[in-house]
Formats: C-alpha cells, sequence, structure tokens
C-alpha cells in the first residue's frame, strides 16, 4: 500500500520532504510546483480582478473546538469570533467557508449552537466535514449530521462543483478501530469512486476532510488508515489540493499532482510532531496566541488552473 | 486494634503478601489486583497502567489527567464511557473473567485492557 501511495519515495523521505511553514507564508500550487510568496504580495494580488469572471476565493477555518476553555485558551468562542472577523475583514469576499472539523469541544448542543452563531456572523455560506470531537454525542456523530448532513451522503461525505472546480468533503472519524488512525470505510471509497469516475482529469479537485489524508505521523495517529485507496484515485487529475485540519498548525507536502495542506486551529496550537511528549494543547504565553491561530484563504485564478492558499495568523 | 506481637503480624503479612502475590500477580508484570477498587490514570495520551489485572467485582475507576477529552471504549461494546474533560471520572465494576481491551474513541492509538481473573 505504501508503494502505490508513495511512489518509491520512503516514508522517512517524505517526512523530511514536508517542509513547515512560518506565519503568513503562501503556497502557490499548479502542476505540482510549489512556490511561495510574502503575504502582502499575496494579498495584494487577492484584489478582484473584473476581467476573470470565474476567480474566486474560499476560506478554510478549523479546529474551532468550541467549548475549549483551559490554560492553552481560556475561551475559544473569543479567537473563533476573531477569526470570523478576519474573513469579514479579506479584501476580497470568499465564495463560501470550508470548516473541516472539531467544530466542537464535546459535541454538545450549545456548542454547535454557539459555533453556528458566531460563523453565522460572516453571513457566507459554509461546509463542514466533522472532526473527532464532533462525534462524541450518544448518537455517535448524529448530533452533527443533523445539524450539517442536510445534504450529504452516508455519514456526512459529499461532492459539489463551483466555477469548474470540484470540490469533495470526506469524513475520516467515524467508527474508528482500536489501534488506528484516521479511517473512511468501503462505502465511503465506493462513493468516492463512482463521484471522481464521471470528472475528467483536467477538473481541478479540492478534498478536504480532517484529519491527514496522508501518513503525516502515524506515531500520533495523524494520517487515515485508508487514506491511500483515496488518494490513488485522485492521482489521474492534474491538479488536487487536499485540505485538513486536526493538528492546529501548517504543513504541507507535494506528491505529483496532489498538495496536501494542514491549517491552523483558530482555538489553540498543537506541538509539531515528535517535539512532544503528546499532541494535546501547548500553553504559549497569552500574547502569543493569536499568532499561532489563524484562517486559510484559497483563491483560484481561472486560467492557469492554480490555486493559492495563504495562511493568515489572527494576529501577525 | 491491641498492639500485636510485631513479629507474627509481620510473618502473617507476609505470607499474606505472597499468597497474593502468587494467586494473582500477571505473567507480565503489571499492576496486582486490588479487592476492593482500581485506577487507571489518563495523561499525556497515554493510559496508566497500560494493563491492569483485578479480581472479578472490582471497580475501575479512570481518570483524565490530560487538557483534553478522552472516552473509554471496550472492543466487545460492554462499557462505553461518556466524554471526559480534564478531572472527569468513570467507574465500571468487572464482574466476569476476562480480557477486556479499550481504546479512546477520540485518539484510537490510545488503548488498554483490563484483565479479570478470579
Amino acid at each position: 500500500m505504501d508503494k502505490t501511495v508513495e511512489s518509491g519515495v520512503s516514508r522517512r523521505g517524505l517526512l523530511k520532504c514536508m517542509s513547515w511553514a512560518g506565519a503568513g507564508a503562501v503556497w502557490s500550487v499548479g502542476g505540482g510546483l510549489l512556490a511561495s510568496a510574502s503575504l502582502d504580495a499575496a494579498l495584494a494580488a487577492s484584489s478582484p480582478s473584473p476581467s476573470s469572471s470565474r476567480t474566486f476565493s474560499f476560506v478554510q477555518v478549523s479546529d474551532s473546538h468550541i467549548g475549549f476553555a483551559k490554560a492553552a485558551n481560556p475561551d475559544a468562542r473569543v479567537t473563533f469570533r476573531e477569526a470570523v472577523a478576519r474573513i469579514k475583514a479579506l479584501p476580497e469576499r470568499p465564495d463560501f467557508i470550508i470548516h473541516t472539523g472539531d467544530v466542537s469541544q464535546l459535541s454538545r448542543e450549545n456548542e454547535f449552537d454557539d459555533a453556528d452563531q458566531i460563523l453565522g456572523e460572516a453571513g457566507i455560506k459554509s461546509f463542514h466535514v466533522p472532526g473527532e470531537h464532533d462525534m462524541l454525542d450518544e448518537g455517535a456523530g448524529k448530533a452533527f449530521l443533523q445539524r450539517y448532513g442536510k445534504d450529504t451522503q452516508g455519514d456526512g461525505w459529499f461532492s459539489f462543483d463551483h466555477k469548474g472546480v470540484h470540490f469533495v468533503g470526506l469524513v475520516n472519524v467515524r467508527q474508528l478501530q482500536a489501534g488506528g488512525m484516521g479511517r473512511l470505510g468501503a462505502d465511503q471509497l465506493a462513493w468516492l469512486k463512482a463521484d471522481l469516475e464521471a470528472r475528467a482529469s483536467s477538473t481541478p479537485i479540492v478534498v478536504f476532510t480532517h484529519i491527514p489524508l496522508w501518513m503525516l505521523y502515524p506515531q500520533w495517529g495523524w494520517g487515515t488508515d485508508d487514506g491511500a485507496e483515496a488518494i490513488g484515485m485522485l492521482r489521474r487529475f492534474g491538479s488536487v489540493t487536499v485540505l485538513n485540519g486536526h493538528i492546529h498548525q501548517v504543513a504541507q507536502k507535494v506528491e505529483g499532482t496532489i498538495a496536501f495542506h494542514t491549517a491552523r486551529s483558530t482555538a489553540f496550537p498543537q506541538p509539531a510532531p515528535g517535539t512532544a511528549p503528546a499532541p494535546g494543547p501547548i500553553v504559549v504565553p497569552a500574547g502569543q496566541l493569536r499568532s499561532v491561530l489563524g484562517i486559510r484563504t484559497a483563491r483560484f485564478v481561472r486560467g492557469d488552473a492554480d490555486i493559492a492558499l495563504v495562511d493568515q495568523p489572527l494576529q501577525s | 486494634m491491641s498492639k500485636p506481637h510485631g513479629l507474627s503480624r509481620r510473618l502473617v503479612a507476609c505470607a499474606v503478601s505472597a499468597l497474593l502475590f502468587a494467586a494473582a500477580a500477571p505473567a507480565d508484570g503489571q499492576t496486582a489486583p486490588n479487592a476492593q477498587g482500581a485506577t487507571v490514570k489518563i495523561s499525556n495520551f497515554t493510559f496508566g497502567p497500560p494493563t491492569l489485572t483485578v479480581h472479578p467485582g472490582t471497580t475501575v475507576t479512570w481518570i483524565n489527567d490530560d487538557d483534553t477529552a478522552h472516552t473509554i471504549m471496550a472492543m466487545d461494546k460492554s462499557f462505553r464511557s461518556k466524554p471526559l474533560d480534564t478531572g472527569d471520572r468513570f467507574a465500571f465494576t468487572f464482574t466476569k473473567p476476562g480480557e477486556y481491551t479499550y481504546f479512546c474513541t477520540v485518539h484510537p492509538m490510545m488503548t488498554g485492557k483490563v484483565v479479570v481473573k478470579g
């Protein structure tokens, strides 16, 4: 399975290849090439261009953990609200917002209520995939699905097309197995296969899910056990962007035409792989918290099929 | 309680511990059984001890010492906790002998085992 995914490159080699972006780095991905630019330059480039009608942007937020109130962040609602204020202040209004999971801390109704109320302040359509923290109700995810699963398949996966780009939301936090990592399951993989079969290889694809689809750091469960099967189905496409959360920090990897990007949390940071005894919340000095939380803007400029990602901290 | 003769009391204590050890100490050197109750601490995303051996009738209490939520879910679904926030506890009384593997549904890499033997 590893050989299929990694094309002969060792896992160690891939881990070495991953780079850890600092605050405000910008990654522009097209045809497997990765380039970075300064945040200022990217935001300047984000001003709407009337000549390209299909140019658009969307925003990714992740791991809002509404209900979290510990030393690492005394109130995750406050920082989530600041993230939404950042979205409202963007120079170009995004077409939609994608929340890549762990909306809540403990899947409580009041947590989801607060999250919806805060995100609603943006006044922009939003899509959600669940994180494992959103599966903790008695029904193991029913509360999330009732709220966000209206136009979805199975346990909440879905796809849609927007201005020539095919978006796929995957659920990799259901029916998790003891000793395992993220998991998609045979039924969801079968759905994905059928969903992708209908698309031309030239269609840009954006996949979003909570746990990294690739084996980012298995020692901490930061990977998806059957993610390789999904990645295999995505290989024939010329431009694939996989966006996830879960690890509360920016990391990326490019594998052929597939680029993987994990996003910051809006609630609290987590340690870089292997730099702490466990992947729990890190307590940083209060003045620094907002520099390690943030939002991500993705902008498609049609004509060159590139997607430009800007990771913007809540506070520079 | 009146003060017993030092030597005989020590001998009795020795004999009792030896018996307990011989009867119930697991071969892998994990925690010794406790008739009243036993505790598993959740700290740094690990269950401590990872394997706990108890007598039937023992109530095992899990305590979450981490700054994040965890759950306790038996592989055979014979017990399942609500999400445990920091400082929260979950208790379950094991009546039937057997090996009970459990995990945290939030972080499924976290696994533990309770061995119940008479």
